[in-house]
């Protein structure tokens, strides 16, 4: 009797799923057609037109942006003069910024080099309208133009400042003060800090590995950490595959690095400027490269280069516009640029700085020394030189760094 | 049970040992957040009562509050309703089909959070092209409260017989006075305790929730997951803790009243209201397998 | 609004007719329309979406989802070993936790069922209650400072010259075990309530030892309750990610949906098929035992 009934429950419950399955095909089928985003154009990127004139303020503003660049100091003045009120959201990585840009909820984001091509590419962003941000004209001139914000000749986002990726050390368990990556890439030097080491959870920390072989196994021939071919990107993930067992935490934000420091747990890592800051400001005994090294290894690093994007469906188009001129204003930029410790893409915000070297510190003013920091980019099959089509793409290094941390 | 006294001893050692175990991370988040350095540190170098000034004083907490209670409560309304409609027709009768809805009703809650909250983020964004917001946090939200409603309300009637509705009816009450002034006295205390558990469910769900939600709004327990994320002011978040725990004497006092309500059941049963949610598998399955 | 309500109100009193007059089908029907409509439609719906999307595919490079059918994320799933292994260190984990929150729940569950009087009884309750109503997060951020390189627990350990498991799976499970004991305690002191004193007595007069009473009396009946404690501990352990995230560096199954979920949502969908899978067949295993039928 039981089973009897048991089969029926059974084939009553395969009924109702074999016609939903035949339900939800149709939905889906339907759905598939409307629901691509942006440009309907298949090729290309970028989607909706740019700006021709600037309106008033539609009161609000909704941003995506990286911990440290949307702060209640420089932000209370915008929503005063410009009536906008901001409601920001931090994102820990860049694919997290392209996922909330998808929802088309968000009025604009600071990207990285690895989020723009692909926001780009995703129809998510509108071209700007340059006209219609005046502070644009005394931006760097190395920061304008450059392949992760100018598509198809046509201007992507305003730059916002750029940095490289700090190696941080505690001074306490870290001695002599290291100058090199080999710290945590060289598992015989690592092995030292064992469990102790941090490492950013991101495909992009790739990159590093191959950054310290660019140095290190010149026979691999890399020329740019973020264009490898096979070869050279097995050994990096190779390299990076050595470094698990040494890694005590992959961080994916800002404050748990913090706390990760303060608490002991971390000696020894990547991080950003800002959280590098915040440890100073609770006065922890950490350490970076110092301004005489440029702030950097002797290998040079990965860093960004950030720029605000518009969304293609944008809700408050006026005020994202508002926000981008506001935030490269002499003034606004050397605020953000200080508080998070990146050179400001304002060339008029170093007049503005409490510090007056600062940008002279942060080597804002020398194109020279951006030469050795490599910005964050999106890797892509065809590598830059010669067209050739053999690199490993994003895809690649996403299920590459899943492998990594095992 | 008759025991020996070194049994006893035994297991009163081992009760000692498991409470400490639950207690000592509360202790520590009660002591985090009276300390005096912006970061998590231990022990704390000195303490204050500036985090709970920040609390009370924090708009965005309080927002969150709201939402989170806005949610809880229509979630719970849902559940409620449809939790009710469902344990009345399942309740005293054996039809066919009653083994898969009673499985149905549980599977929400039996999956992990995470499979909610992709397979409605989905729906919502790729094929329906409806975006996150709030309703679709509540949507969630009620979908795995049917449940614990449903399981409290069924209990009842599987306890009570039909025979007092039987008598209404036979003297002449409208199906709706019989509902009105038998059935439903009679189920109250159930449908408060699966209530109170519903919202109380809703109230600390995140994973779900993560998923779901969408940009600019944030539930209390997105609240705490940003403000981890966002430095400077980490031991807020403990503060906030402290005062939610302080504030939750008012459901757990709801709960002792409805189980008080109860009479001849245990003691705790009322007051182990979030209990019935495993319980609710566990009776579902029951129903399921008899 | 008002017109609704007593529409509501009308439909709700005409579906009550049916409970105690009138045909069958059509009252239990009626009654079942609105919450099956929500959980079939809705729900049984999204998974079946879930279903679905796990055979799409994105364009790498903008990450956006080309709906035509391809078997490329199960591929990957089943050929890629370090999926293998992140599944099998997460069902090894929520069989861990739930053998751990079973060992630790049983004595205190037994304790207050049949040993501790009424009042201490009611205490024990609010007691295990208690920690529920402290936000999950929270606990998770206790434990980060607990178990930290300066943490609570090495600072309490080093007088002794000892040192914690530091942050990786060691941690995930203690965690995990900490944040779902009550789910297993509950389950189980209600089982144990349920078995009459008479029967214990019975045994007892009956002139067996007390060991043998709770080997051949109290553990047969109340493992159902186990079981349906388990399916939580299991079940929420299996899901998790965000204890994973903040505890350890060691990637489970939930760490890797959400990772997947911000640039390739079919592989995501794809990967949650994989604990809908265990968790069903986890259902049927505990249902062929016979172990809910008691409860």
């Amino acid at each position: 009797m039981r089973r009897e009934k048991d089969r029926h429950a059974a084939r009553t419950a395969w009924f109702v799923v074999a016609g939903l399955v035949a339900f939800m095909l149709v939905l889906a089928g339907c759905g598939g057609g409307s629901s691509t985003s942006g440009g309907s154009t298949g090729s290309g990127g970028g989607g909706g037109e740019e700006l021709q004139k600037l309106g008033k303020g539609e009161g609000e503003l909704n941003l995506i942006s990286w911990a440290g660049y949307v702060e209640p100091e420089w932000v209370k003045p915008f929503e005063g003069e410009s009536g906008c009120k901001v409601n920001d959201k931090v994102a820990g990585t860049s694919d997290e910024m392209v996922k909330l840009m998808e929802t088309g909820q968000y009025d604009g984001v600071s990207a990285s080099g690895n989020a723009t091509a692909r926001l780009w590419a995703a129809h998510e962003v509108a071209p700007v309208n340059v006209s219609l941000v005046p502070n644009y004209k005394t931006v760097f001139a190395d920061l304008k133009g450059q392949p992760y914000n100018t598509f198809e000749g046509k201007p992507y986002g305003i730059p916002h400042g750029r940095g490289a990726n700090l190696l941080m050390w505690n001074k306490n368990d870290v001695t002599p003060p290291p100058s090199s990556w080999e710290i945590t890439l060289n598992p015989k030097v690592a092995a030292k800090y064992s469990g102790h080491i941090t490492q950013y959870d991101d495909p992009m920390s790739i990159a590093e590995g191959a950054l310290y072989l660019m140095n290190h196994e010149k026979s691999l021939g890399i020329e740019n950490p973020y264009e490898l071919n096979e070869e050279q990107f097995d050994a990096a993930v190779e390299l990076m595959k050595e470094q698990k067992p040494n890694v005590g935490e992959y961080w994916s934000s800002a404050e748990q690095q913090i706390e990760g420091f303060a608490n002991g747990s971390n000696q020894v890592g990547t991080t950003w400027q800002y959280q590098y800051f915040a440890l100073k400001g609770e006065n922890e005994p950490v350490e970076a490269s110092p301004a005489s090294q440029g702030f950097l290894p002797k290998e040079g690093a990965t860093g960004w280069s950030d720029t605000w994007m518009i969304s293609a469906h944008a809700k408050h188009p006026n005020c994202m516009y508002m926000w981008m001129n506001y935030i490269i204003s002499p003034k606004a930029n050397a605020e953000v640029a200080e508080f998070f410790g990146e050179a400001p893409a304002q060339e008029k915000a170093c007049e503005h700085t409490k510090n007056p070297n600062f940008c002279s510190e942060y080597h804002a003013e020398e194109p020279a020394f951006w030469k050795r920091v490599w910005y964050w980019q999106t890797p892509l099959s065809e590598c830059s030189e010669g067209g050739e089509t053999d690199c490993m793409n994003y895809n690649d290094w996403v299920r590459a760094w899943t492998e990594i941390k095992g | 049970m008759r025991l020996s006294k070194r049994a006893k001893i035994i297991l009163r050692a081992c009760v000692g040992l498991a409470l400490t175990f639950i207690y000592i991370p509360l202790l520590v988040i009660l002591v985090e957040a009276f300390n005096s350095s912006r970061i998590l540190k231990w022990p704390p170098p000195s303490f204050t009562f500036h985090w709970f000034g920040q609390a009370v004083e924090s708009e965005s907490a309080r927002e969150a509050l709201v939402t989170s209670i806005e949610a809880g409560a229509v979630a719970m309304l849902i559940a409620v309703v449809l939790g009710t409609l469902i344990s009345l027709a399942v309740g005293r009768r054996h039809f066919f089909g009653r083994d898969t809805i009673s499985f149905l009703v549980v599977l929400p809650i039996a999956l992990p959070g995470i499979v909610t909250g992709v397979a409605f983020s989905n729906t919502f964004t790729q094929v329906l092209g409806i975006s996150l917001s709030l309703m679709t946090v509540i949507i969630g939200h009620a979908t795995f409260c049917i449940v614990v409603v449903y399981n409290n309300v069924v209990a009842r009637l599987r306890r009570s017989s039909g025979s007092f509705e039987e008598a209404s009816a036979d003297l002449g009450a409208d199906p709706w006075q019989t509902f009105r002034w038998v059935t439903f006295p009679s189920l109250r205390s159930a449908l408060g305790a699966g209530a109170l558990l519903a919202f109380a469910l809703s109230f600390d769900e995140i994973i779900v929730t993560n998923f779901t939600i969408g940009a600019g709004e944030e539930t209390l327990p997105i609240w705490i997951y940003h403000n981890l994320f966002r430095p400077k002011e980490l031991p807020i978040v403990p503060a906030v803790a402290v005062i939610l725990i302080l504030l939750s004497i008012i459901p757990v006092y709801l709960a002792h009243r409805l189980s008080s309500d109860d009479g001849g059941l245990t003691p705790g049963r009322g007051a182990a209201a979030r209990a019935s949610a495993p319980a609710a598998i566990a009776e579902a399955e029951a129903t399921a397998a008899h | 609004m008002a017109t609704d309500a007593v529409v509501v109100k009308r439909s709700a009193g005409r579906r009550l007719a049916g409970l105690f007059h009138g045909r069958r089908r059509l009252q239990i029907g009626s009654l079942l329309a609105a919450p099956m409509a929500w959980l079939v439609i809705l729900y049984l719906g999204s998974l079946v979406v879930l279903l679905i999307t796990a055979f799409w595919t994105v364009n790498p490079l903008s990450g956006t989802v080309i709906k035509e059918f391809s078997l490329e994320n199960f591929e990957e799933l089943v050929n890629v070993p370090v999926y293998r292994e992140i599944v099998w260190r997460t069902v090894r984990t929520a069989i861990l936790v739930t053998f751990t929150d079973a060992i630790i729940a049983f004595p205190i569950a037994f304790y207050m069922a049949k040993i501790a009087g009424r009042k201490t009884k009611a205490l024990l309750v609010v007691a295990v209650l208690m920690p529920l109503w402290a936000s999950y997060l929270v606990k998770i951020i206790a434990w980060r400072a607990i178990l930290a390189e300066h943490g609570v627990l090495n600072w309490a350990l080093s007088p002794l010259g000892l040192h914690g498991p530091g942050e990786g799976v060691t941690s995930v499970w203690l965690v995990m075990s900490y944040l779902w004991l009550p789910y297993m305690v509950l389950p189980i002191f209600a089982g144990l309530e349920r078995i009459p004193d008479s029967l214990i007595s019975a045994s007892e007069d009956l002139g067996a030892h007390p060991l043998t009473t709770f080997r051949r009396v109290v553990l047969p009946l109340s493992f159902p309750a186990v079981v349906a404690g388990s399916i939580f501990t299991f079940s929420l352990t299996l899901g998790d990610y965000l204890a994973p995230k903040l505890v350890s560096n060691e990637q489970f199954i939930g760490t890797s949906i959400f990772d997947s979920i911000t640039n390739n949502q079919p592989f995501a969908a794809a990967f949650a098929l994989v604990p809908i899978v265990v968790v069903i067949a986890y259902l049927g295993v505990a249902r062929k035992l016979g172990a809910f039928e008691h409860v």
